[in-house]
């Protein structure tokens, strides 16, 4: 996936409104090419719009909508991006909310279908991902907002023989010398009125929304248990399935014998499909206990003796075969290497992760003649509506895709290895069929973050300044499975090491690619977790070598960053680098990625050759903040996740099975294991960055470099977990 | 058929006795509140009120729940007035959302025994309760606040 695209104004200059039972406005962008394994997105109706504006659209119409204004004044916002916890079904309505001048309480959301319009320029399809929806929606939906604005009071103005300048947009109704009409009175009107070319966006100095914290849309159904995720979904003679799968990855199934699972209580049909055996029956806790007792031979497929310690001799092979593709060359960072005055060199090595989310995998199809009915919590709504066409064999357009809450996403919701079988069920038994993962299923059959070995060499003058960086990344591809084909380097395996932040003249990147023989997917943060966790901790090795404090060496090397500068020096202030507390040791990380900066300081302490992590400083540079009681949660958010990886997060394979199955031997951090966090949000002018991933890299690389300051012990693998932490 | 007693209810379930107490909420009665994280008692999504105490209803048979008082999220209140609810809706806890229904049962729970809890209360009672998303500090600034709620002198 690409870092977002800029959109020009002209973008959206095809607005079109709709006569009909009030005003929609759509927005149209030019032509994105869907990724290749993506459908040709078909436009969509706003009668396929669930639930929300059945009517709205002559019948017929090709419409892709953001807004709907009904003659009711109800106003529904269609967000065309996955709630998972980030906040877009808050964040995004806020943008459009801010333009049109209206009480954010009174709109309605609604998940967007499947439409072109929906596409992210820069991830190339309707994808949630890259922690860019506020970024590319920061315009686009202000724009819609103020479209609409524009309109309205031209309709209203229009009605009153007034010029529109005398006019005034105030919380749903549009103003003149004490007359009032509301958006709702107007709707009809306006519908009818030209699209205007050219809006005018507010400046900052007038934002009443954007910029303020305010409470998310989605809280009150996530306090009272109304709030709908894909495993709520319920339909009418609905029936439940479990699926059994090849306990080695990539196996396949030879031989089912179904016997005894056919007769137990409730069971109405135990099949094979394309993704191994399930069994359908009425209830879900009848349908695991079948699944339990089929019996199915498996072909075990060319994994069953793959195990960590054959991935890692992989991706050593083919590290030490060549220097693979470059992605950065400045200057001559192998010659500056050799007549560098001090010369380091390290590898890494990051383990694979599981990406755990609390809601297991599932899926809701509903197959009946000539079309599919998809429930589903995606991130890549095109992708689930051709892969569940191809499962039921239809046409992508017959199949509709209603996104669901999401109980935790991370990139394991990216794919879409759960939906063939509930497709390929519902078909055979003509009923919706909801299948269910179990937490075991989940964690043996996760598309993983992918391990990756770095091998990194930093060169040094007589001052102990950088003159040459060398950087050899070798790792699968997870976008070349995913999005094929991937021409030159895979970008989502570079990230925060092509965009090194240190001034050095003579740097190198490049990237081998050695696949693993397991599918491996993206995870929150993707690679921007593996490289900032190498950079970091080699920044403090090369500081170590120089005989500098590490944070006076990163700001030797930030001469041209004043972003990075400031968040650096704040957080080394607010942690108070140089003066740790009696028994404590700080350790600091910074990164910029989905263009934020942000930078960490860990403070820890080794009892006993236990480690305590007791706080972690971040401040963050996000540029403009749309809502900052969001940005702060998923800053914590982000440290939180960041911590559990960093502490235990390892997937290990024995003869192609993973080993790790549940809570209680893929630990995630609990309550009582949190420490003080002190998140610090930098105002800034700058236009938004992401925040969804963020803060999650710099947390492994924080504490590490703390733990070298308590230890002299240079950790350059993950998890901390069981590594000897005693002082060298 | 077990008759069993749910938001002071009682139903009738037609499921086998070896049904977990989550999938007769979820699947018989359509109360989907509760929620499947792990099905070993390992996560807390689940949490559930039996006679007034947390309790994983992943792992409970209803053959074990027959006569039993429970409660889930859907019981806990009609409007979302508990005081747990308040504080999670104020300090705006959730952000995928998924594990909150057993978090608020838990804190629930929690605060009926101990209405004032210490963190180190908080630590106990909360640790069984996983968030993947990280909205621990603001469970516990929740927690806090709700016990404050519960206060004759300073409620709202």
């Amino acid at each position: 996936m690409k870092p977002a695209g800029a959109l020009s104004r002209r973008d959206f200059l095809n607005a079109t409104a709709r006569v009909g039972s009030g005003l929609v406005i759509a927005l149209t962008l030019p032509g994105r090419a869907a990724k290749s394994n993506s459908a040709a997105a078909a436009r969509t109706s706003l009668d396929a719009v669930p639930g929300a504006v059945a009517g709205a659209a002559r019948p017929g119409s090709q419409l892709n909508a953001w807004l709907k204004i009904a003659r009711d004044n109800s106003i529904t916002i269609i967000v065309d991006r996955s709630e998972m916890g980030q906040g877009v079904y808050t964040a995004l309505p806020m943008l459009l909310a801010e333009e049109l001048n209206i009480a954010f309480d009174a709109i309605h959301i609604v998940a967007a279908p499947v439409g072109d319009a929906y596409i992210s320029p820069g991830n190339g399809g309707q994808i949630t991902g890259t922690s860019n929806s506020v970024q590319e929606s920061w315009e686009k939906l202000r724009m819609a907002g103020a479209t609409a604005r524009t309109m309205l009071i031209a309709a209203a103005a229009k009605a009153w023989h007034v010029d529109p300048a005398e006019c005034h947009a105030n919380n749903g109704t549009v103003v003149n010398q004490g007359r009032v009409l509301t958006y709702g009175q107007l709707a009809d009107a306006a519908a009818k009125l030209p699209v205007p070319k050219d809006v005018k966006l507010k400046p900052r100095s007038d934002f009443q929304t954007i910029g303020k914290p305010r409470s998310r849309i989605d809280t009150p159904g996530k306090v009272n248990g109304s709030a709908e995720f894909g495993l709520d979904v319920k339909l009418p003679g609905m029936l439940y399935a479990a699926l059994a799968q090849s306990p080695v990855l990539g196996g396949k199934v030879v031989a089912l014998d179904s016997a005894t699972a056919e007769k137990m209580p409730g069971v109405r049909k135990v099949m094979i499909t394309s993704s191994g055996v399930v069994v359908v029956a009425d209830h879900f806790w009848q349908a695991l206990k079948a699944r339990n007792a089929v019996r199915v031979t498996w072909d075990s497929g060319p994994n069953d003796k793959l195990d960590n310690a054959a991935i890692r001799a992989l991706l050593k092979k083919t590290a030490a075969a060549g220097a693979g593709l470059s992605a950065r060359a400045d200057g001559n960072a192998a010659s500056a290497l050799k007549s560098a005055k001090q010369q380091l060199s390290a590898a890494y090595y990051l383990p694979l992760l599981a990406h755990a989310t609390m809601e297991p995998m599932n899926c809701t199809a509903d197959v009946k003649p000539g079309g599919c009915d998809l429930y589903v919590g995606t991130q890549v709504q095109q992708v689930s509506q051709t892969t569940a066409a191809t499962a039921a064999g239809l046409k992508p357009e017959q199949v509709r895709v209603y996104t669901t809450l999401i109980g935790g996403g991370f990139g394991r919701r990216l794919d879409i290895d759960f939906i063939p079988a509930a497709v390929e069920a519902s078909k055979a038994v003509a009923a919706p069929v909801k299948l269910i993962w179990t937490r075991e299923d989940d964690m043996t059959h996760d598309t993983y973050r992918p391990p990756a070995y770095e091998e990194v060499s930093g060169g040094l003058d007589e001052a102990g300044k950088l003159v040459a960086w060398k950087l050899h990344i070798t790792s699968p591809s997870i976008t070349a499975r995913m999005f094929p084909p991937v021409k030159g380097v895979d970008d989502s395996v570079i990230e925060a090491a092509v965009n090194n932040l240190y001034d050095v003249p003579n740097l190198a990147v490049s990237y081998s690619r050695q696949e693993i023989g397991i599918d491996v997917g993206y995870m929150r943060s993707v690679s921007h977790s593996p490289n900032c966790f190498v950079i970091e901790s080699f920044m403090d090795e090369l500081a170590a070598t120089a005989g500098k404090d590490p944070f006076d060496f990163r700001m030797q090397h930030l001469g041209k960053k004043p972003r990075q500068r400031r968040v650096l020096q704040m957080a080394a202030e607010r942690a108070g680098w140089g003066r740790p507390p009696p028994g404590r040791h700080l350790g600091m990380a910074l990164m910029e990625g989905y263009t934020t900066h942000l930078a960490q300081v860990a403070e820890i302490s080794i009892v006993g050759g236990e480690l305590k992590v007791h706080k972690i400083v971040c401040v963050v540079d996000c540029g403009q903040m749309v809502n900052p009681r969001i940005v702060e949660s998923q800053i914590e958010s982000g440290i939180i996740f960041g911590l559990t990886a960093a502490l235990w997060g390892d997937v290990t394979l024995v003869g192609g099975r993973v080993q790790q199955t549940n809570f209680n031997n893929y630990r995630i951090l609990r309550n009582n294991e949190v420490p003080e966090l002190d998140v610090h949000l930098v105002d800034s002018d700058e236009t938004p960055g992401g925040i969804g991933e963020a803060a999650v890299p710099l947390v492994a690389p924080a504490v590490c470099n703390a733990i070298y300051a308590a230890t002299g012990r240079r950790l350059r693998e993950l998890p901390i977990g069981l590594q000897k932490l005693v002082k060298v | 058929m077990t008759t069993i007693t749910v938001n002071n209810r009682m139903v009738d379930v037609d499921a086998e006795p070896d049904t977990p107490l989550l999938w007769v909420l979820r699947d018989h009665l359509g109360m989907t509140g509760t929620k499947f994280g792990c099905g070993m008692a390992l996560c807390g999504a689940c949490t559930v009120h039996i006679d007034g105490a947390a309790t994983r209803s992943c792992v409970l048979p209803l053959s074990a729940v027959a006569g039993k008082s429970i409660t889930t999220i859907e019981g806990l209140s009609v409007d979302s007035s508990h005081a747990v609810q308040k504080a999670w809706l104020e300090i705006d806890v959730p952000q995928c959302g998924y594990c909150q229904s057993g978090q608020i049962m838990s804190a629930a729970a929690l605060l009926k025994t101990n209405p004032k809890p210490n963190d180190a209360d908080i630590d106990a009672a909360m640790s069984g309760n996983i968030c993947r998303c990280g909205t621990y500090p603001r469970i516990r600034k929740a927690i806090h606040r709700a016990a404050e709620l519960l206060q004759p002198s300073t409620a709202k």
